[in-house]
């Protein structure tokens, strides 16, 4: 497996959303992911994407294309230097918010990714990871 | 010297200095674009001059201060509307400089102490109403480009009525919050107007529904329902119900494929139906009115 080639986007502002959204969705396509799973993994990211500007004051995103033998896709990695996350199970349960959201960000993004990781330190911040693939 | 003097002194100048900023102005280009007229440009320099007298020589001066002031920010206000650049209407105060620095110099040439005080005095007062010109100009071309994206919101999502008490809303693109405000408030003013029994929202052309997005939709169709409106949403692509199945997103409302079978199920709920006419002559039955 060759070391992969990563990219970083801001995240800093609706419009960034926006950006990391389409950026994803070309990338997904050249990776070969199906319109459905295009949408899917878009989603997520924009998911994710939302919480890193939301609740982390917002933060970077790294690209990466999954190349590992059969596997072809998409890995991101949304990093944020917020407050953090106190309790991750109590985040992934649906319908849990803090922010009059509808609580389905999270909980909804690991159902609709092959690989989803949450790595948070309260006061130090949050990295999410997801994934999707062929 | 007192500042008193200063006054008198432009009050005395008073013509000629309106005459070498009137040239200053000029030569600068301020007519040029043809956005001002010359008789307009006339009385602002009239207006600003007489204030500028008074905010420098009355007991007044907090007051008249506070007039040219208000005199600067309308005048910078209306350049950044008629699309004036930055320099353009800073040049409006600054070049008043060189023809008060030539009056106070014919004034008081002799009496260098007395001169370079009414130098300092006059460029502290402008380099403050400079300041006050580009913080008003700034803030107007923000207002300028914050109604334009309302109106381009506005003019990019149009409610359309299909029949009598039948509502559309053809959502296109990217929903961000502020743009979600303003079409769906759009809509809940239409419903009022035309007292609406039906919208249709129809989201085929949006690329991505998140659970923002699908926030705004269950709001948008909560509210009305305040109204009297049942909502049908239209146009949710497969790849689009199948992530919103997985995001856990229900949106409990009447949803139909396309926009075509919407207008079909609302106008069954209200008693009417389109049906092919038997008799019909062949060829078009349009004509042009
Ligand atoms: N990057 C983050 N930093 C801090 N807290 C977060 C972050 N992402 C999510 N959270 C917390 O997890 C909760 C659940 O997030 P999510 O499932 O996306 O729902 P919602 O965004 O609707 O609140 C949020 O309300 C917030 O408290
Ligand atoms: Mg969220």
């Amino acid at each position: 497996m060759n070391a992969p080639v990563t990219d970083t986007m801001p995240i800093q502002s609706s419009d960034d959303i926006v950006r990391v959204r389409q950026e994803v969705r070309r990338r997904a396509a050249a990776a070969g992911l199906g319109i459905v799973d295009q949408t899917k993994f878009v989603t997520a990211a924009s998911e994710i994407a939302r919480n890193t500007l939301d609740y982390g004051g917002g933060g970077i995103v790294r690209l990466e294309a999954v190349q590992d033998g059969a596997r072809k896709g998409l890995r991101l990695i949304f990093e944020d230097h917020g407050p953090g996350i106190a309790s991750i199970d109590l985040a992934l349960t649906d319908g849990y918010t803090t922010g009059g959201g509808l609580g389905l960000g999270l909980s909804g993004s690991r159902r609709l990714c092959n690989e989803f990781a949450i790595e948070s330190k309260p006061g130090e911040g949050t990295r999410v990871t997801i994934a999707r693939w062929k | 010297m007192a500042q008193a003097d200063i006054g008198q002194t432009i009050a005395k100048r008073r013509a000629e200095i309106l005459k070498d900023w009137g040239h200053q102005l000029r030569d600068g280009g301020a007519l040029s674009s043809g956005r001002l007229k010359e008789a307009e440009l006339d009385t602002q320099v009239r207006e600003f001059l007489d204030l500028f007298v008074q905010a420098v020589s009355t007991n007044e001066a907090d007051t008249a201060r506070k007039a040219l002031r208000q005199n600067v920010a309308e005048v910078s206000r209306a350049r950044a509307i008629q699309g004036f650049t930055p320099t353009e209407t800073a040049t409006f105060i600054f070049s008043l400089k060189q023809p008060l620095f030539d009056a106070l110099t014919q004034e008081f040439g002799k009496d260098s102490a007395a001169l370079i005080q009414g130098l300092l005095a006059v460029t502290e007062i402008l380099d403050g109403l400079g300041l006050h010109s580009m913080e008003t100009f700034q803030k107007s071309r923000e207002e300028v480009i914050i109604r334009q994206q309302k109106e381009i919101a506005e003019l990019s999502t149009p409610v359309v009525k299909l029949w009598d008490g039948i509502l559309a809303l053809p959502l296109i693109g990217t929903l961000d919050s502020e743009r979600t405000q303003v079409v769906m408030e759009n809509l809940l003013q239409s419903i009022v107007e035309h007292g609406a029994d039906y919208a249709i929202i129809d989201i085929t052309g949006v690329p991505t529904v998140d659970t923002l997005v699908a926030q705004h939709l269950l709001k948008t169709v909560a509210a009305a329902r305040l109204m009297g409106a049942d909502c049908i949403i239209s146009g949710i692509r497969p790849q689009i119900a199948q992530t919103m199945v997985h995001l856990g997103v229900e949106l409990n409302v009447v949803s139909k494929a396309n926009l075509a079978d919407a207008l079909g199920a609302a106008l069954r709920a209200t008693g009417r139906t389109v049906a092919t006419i038997k008799s019909a002559s062949g060829g078009s039955a349009l004509s042009k009115a």
